[in-house]
Formats: C-alpha cells, structure tokens, sequence
C-alpha cells in the first residue's frame, strides 16, 4: 500500500453498492463496484436486457460563453460547429505532438457546452483547457457534484421511458434532453460505451439515491440489474471501444488508435495538434490497433508481447475472456504489415506463444446500438 | 467460508487428506476474489508436485493468478469437469470444484500447512462452517 496516496473518494451511490453486496476496487482514485453478481452474469444481462451502471467518477465541465464554440473547435478535434443543440460528440484532446490528452463526448447545450472527460484526467483536462482558455470564455469544474447513472442494453429505452417524462423515439443516438427525475430537470443522453442501445443520466449528487432506486423499480419488469466496471470493461472490448490509459495516452496519436473519424482538419478552425495528425495521415501509421480472437484457450492481457514467425511486432493493450464469444479477445497495436484482418499474429502469454486471428471489429455485431 | 476439516495455505489454496491422498483447491476468500473463473491450466496425472511451487493457472475474466501446491507428491487425478465448467470453482470451491489429488509424498509437509482458524486470521474472517 501507498501511504502517500490520496484517500479514495466515493461515488453518491457508495450506500447502494455497499447494500447489494458490490465487490468494490480502488479506480481513478475512487472506490467503485467492480461487480455486484459476477461479471459475466452482468454482461449478459447487458446484452440481452438492460443493466445500471454507477459512473459518477467520470467528470464534467462546463464551458459558457461568447467564445465557447471558437474555444472548443481549437480544444477539441472534432468539429463542433456541425453540433445542433442537445447534440453530443465523441471527441479528443489532443497535445501539439498530436498525442491524445483524453477522449470526452462534447454536449452543445442551450448556451453551453458539457465536457464529459475520464475520471483519472480530470486535473489534466481543466488545467490544460485552463490554460488555453480565452478571455469571454468560463470554465467550471463540476465532477465533484455531478453523479453519472447509465442504463444499457435492448431494454433501456422501455425503463427509461418509465423514469423520464418524456417522449424517447424523438431522440436519436448520440443525442441529448431534458428529463424529470424525482420532480427535477435533468440531462440525460442516448449514449454509452456497450454497443448497446442505452441513456446516460447527469444528476445533481443529491438525486443519485433516488434515480437509482427509480430505475431499479422502473427496470424490474425488463430483468434490470446493476452492472459494475468488470462487466463495462468486457462490454467495451467487444466493441473495440478504446479505453484511455490502455489503448490511448500521451504517447499514441488518433490515427494509429484507429480514431481518425473523430479528427476533421478541414474543419472552419485550427485545432492544437492539427498538423502532427495531417503529417501522420499522409505519412501513414506505422503501427495500427487491430482487434484479435485467440485461436486456443487462452486470455490475452494488457502487456503481452505480439508476435509474427517469432519477431516481436507489437503488444496487447486490452484482453479479456468475451462472455458473447466465449473466447479470448484482445486489442493491442501492431506494425501496419500485420494488421488486415484475417492476419495470423501470435500472443505471448507467460512465455507461451498462443495463435491469434486480427479480426474486423467489433467483436459482437448484432447488438442493439441504433 | 471456511471449512472446519481442512488445512490452508497462505496463497489461499486448501488440501482435504483421506489417508495418503490430499485433495486440492482454491479457497471461498480465494474465489471471491479472482471473480468469474473461466479455465484453469492443471498439470497431468503423474505429475510431480513441490510444495510451495506453482502447478497450474486459474484464469478469470478480470485476471490470472499462480496456483501453488500445498503438499509435495504425485498428482493421481485431475477435475476433468473444470475444462467444461471452470465456474465450478465459483460455485463449490471446496466440492464439485476441487482441482487435483495427490499422493502424498511427505505427510509431514501437512504440518506446516495453515490451521483454519490461523487462515481465518490471515484473511481477517473468522467465520467457520
């Protein structure tokens, strides 16, 4: 143990966790479910019905003012002129080396924006947007008061329905509203990080105990269960959603992570990082993050070396076993020569080399995300 | 949980001995903490155990951890039904998912290994059953 480290913070929702018996972990200095039943129940349960989770530890800060758009277009990669209001965006924070700071989903909000950042970044991100912040624009730092509730899987939008007054066939994915919950307005969006259909929920952390409990009422009758990270982290894989600290950093660039689509250079304003990402566009990436199944029993971690004939051409960023799949799966980046799919790699897994087969992502395909 | 009529080691693994033979696994603290078991690495029948050396792996969804035999010996059965069914180590740890039995080499290992009451304290629970 670190005597040093900082004291772990918990989530609005500590009590209820501690109450359905939730296996909690020490996570971007939170303490958070990791599991509550088991991670593979929890899966399936997101996959074929709906699941809740707890993700308060993720943070949020609001952007206002005159220069608020002209601010997030030299921030952020993606182009934020294009959002209409209430729409999100999945975007990055690049640094001028072209190496990704964060990934956050931006929300153009009726005179504001919501960045929605990782919880481990959160000092990062708003000392490194306080730095670049212009006069006309503020910044507020509102992790610390705002709880995350998500709810995923085919089943979501019948219990959402029953917790928000509001009509959810008019939102679309990656599209945001404001609801009623226990009397209150709140933001909530059509998104998630599963492959499933499925809402998240921004909540003041006072009404975090009673949309819980709302949606775990609401969602009994469609088989709701709460999910924890165990579950997020196998779900996401599936996906060949990146996650920041294993498959993006300081370190790798947007085109290499396989996050190009989410960079426009010809939008109407520079962004930092803008000319080390068009340089490695036309360079061509050296290395690419690929997608791979094992082809023996065998579980791919973050770290294994990858091989070809025996020559180390790269290393696992994320593995796990695929509770859809029921097979090992892995991402990791490659040298560009090996990533097609159907690319016969081989993983080292405590000093064993175990086939593998590059794949074309994602994992899973018939899921419920629209 | 932990059983009255076994012995513990440190790295949470228990050994059951019916005359010269022990039978072994992972403890309830053990299971619980690895979360969803999906396949072990078990050595084969014939094989020669050292104590305190590892004899397998046990792979679950979230992570991989050493398996280290309790007791020297010969390994004389394996749990087949852990290929198909590796949550049996979820769902019965001290039964249906026990992993491997072996003759004894020297019964005066067992003498070393933890009391139940001594593993209750070394996991901080003192719940017998």
């Amino acid at each position: 143990m670190d005597a040093t480290a900082a004291p772990l913070k918990d989530t609005p929702l500590a009590q209820r966790h501690l109450l359905l018996g939730a296996r909690l972990v020490p996570f971007a200095g939170f303490r958070m479910p990791i599991q509550y039943t088991g991670i593979i129940p929890e899966h399936r349960a997101v996959r074929s019905q709906v699941g809740m989770f707890d993700l308060s530890h993720m943070g949020e800060i609001e952007v206002r003012g005159q220069g608020m758009l002209a601010f997030l277009e030299r921030m952020t990669t993606n182009d934020v002129t294009a959002l209409s209001t209430y729409q999100a965006q999945y975007s990055l924070f690049l640094n001028e080396q072209g190496g990704i700071i964060d990934d956050l989903v931006v929300y153009h909000l009726p005179n504001r924006a919501l960045l929605v950042v990782n919880a481990a970044n959160i000092e990062k991100d708003y000392a490194w947007l306080t730095s670049h912040c212009p006069p006309g624009v503020r910044l507020a730092n509102r992790s610390d008061e705002t709880a995350l509730i998500a709810i995923q899987g085919p089943r979501a939008e019948a219990v959402m329905t029953d917790l928000v007054d509001c009509d959810l066939s008019e939102i679309e994915y990656y599209h945001s509203a404001e609801g009623t919950v226990a009397g209150r307005q709140i933001l909530f969006s059509r998104t998630g990080y599963t492959g499933e259909d499925g809402f998240e929920i921004y909540l003041p952390n006072e009404l975090a105990e009673p949309c819980w409990d709302a949606a775990l009422e609401a969602g009994a009758q469609y088989g709701i269960v709460p999910v924890g990270l165990g579950a997020r982290d196998t779900l996401r894989l599936e996906m060949k959603y990146a996650l920041y600290g294993n498959e993006i950093d300081e370190t790798t660039h947007p085109i290499e992570a396989g996050l190009g689509w989410v960079v426009k250079p010809d939008k109407p304003h520079d962004f930092i990082g803008k000319s080390a990402v068009v340089a490695m566009k036309q360079k061509g990436a050296s290395r690419k993050l690929v997608a791979f199944v094992m082809d023996a029993k065998a579980i791919p971690r973050g770290g294994c070396p990858i091989q070809a004939q025996g020559a180390v051409i790269g290393k696992v960023t994320s593995g796990t076993h695929s509770p859809s799949r029921d097979c090992g799966i892995g991402m990791g980046y490659v040298a560009t020569a090996h990533a097609a799919p159907g690319s016969k790699i081989e993983i080292v897994i405590r000093d064993q080399q175990v086939s593998a087969t590059v794949i074309k992502p994602p994992f899973v395909t018939n899921t419920s995300h629209r | 949980m932990i059983k009255d009529d076994l012995k513990y080691t440190k790295d949470h693994e228990w050994v059951r001995v019916d005359g010269d033979t022990g039978t072994v696994g992972v403890t309830d603290f053990a299971q619980g903490e690895l979360g969803d078991v999906v396949y072990l690495e078990l050595p084969p029948v014939g094989e020669k155990l050292v104590a305190g050396a590892r004899f397998g792996t046990i792979e679950a969804v979230k992570t991989v951890a050493e398996l280290y035999a309790p007791v020297s010996g010969t390994v004389t059965a394996v749990n087949a039904r852990l290929t198909e069914e590796a949550n049996l180590v979820n769902q019965d740890c001290y039964g249906e998912g026990w992993m491997i039995k072996v003759r004894l080499g020297d019964p005066k290992e067992l003498g070393m290994l933890l009391s139940p009451g001594e593993y209750g304290q070394l996991i901080g629970q003192a719940g017998h059953a």
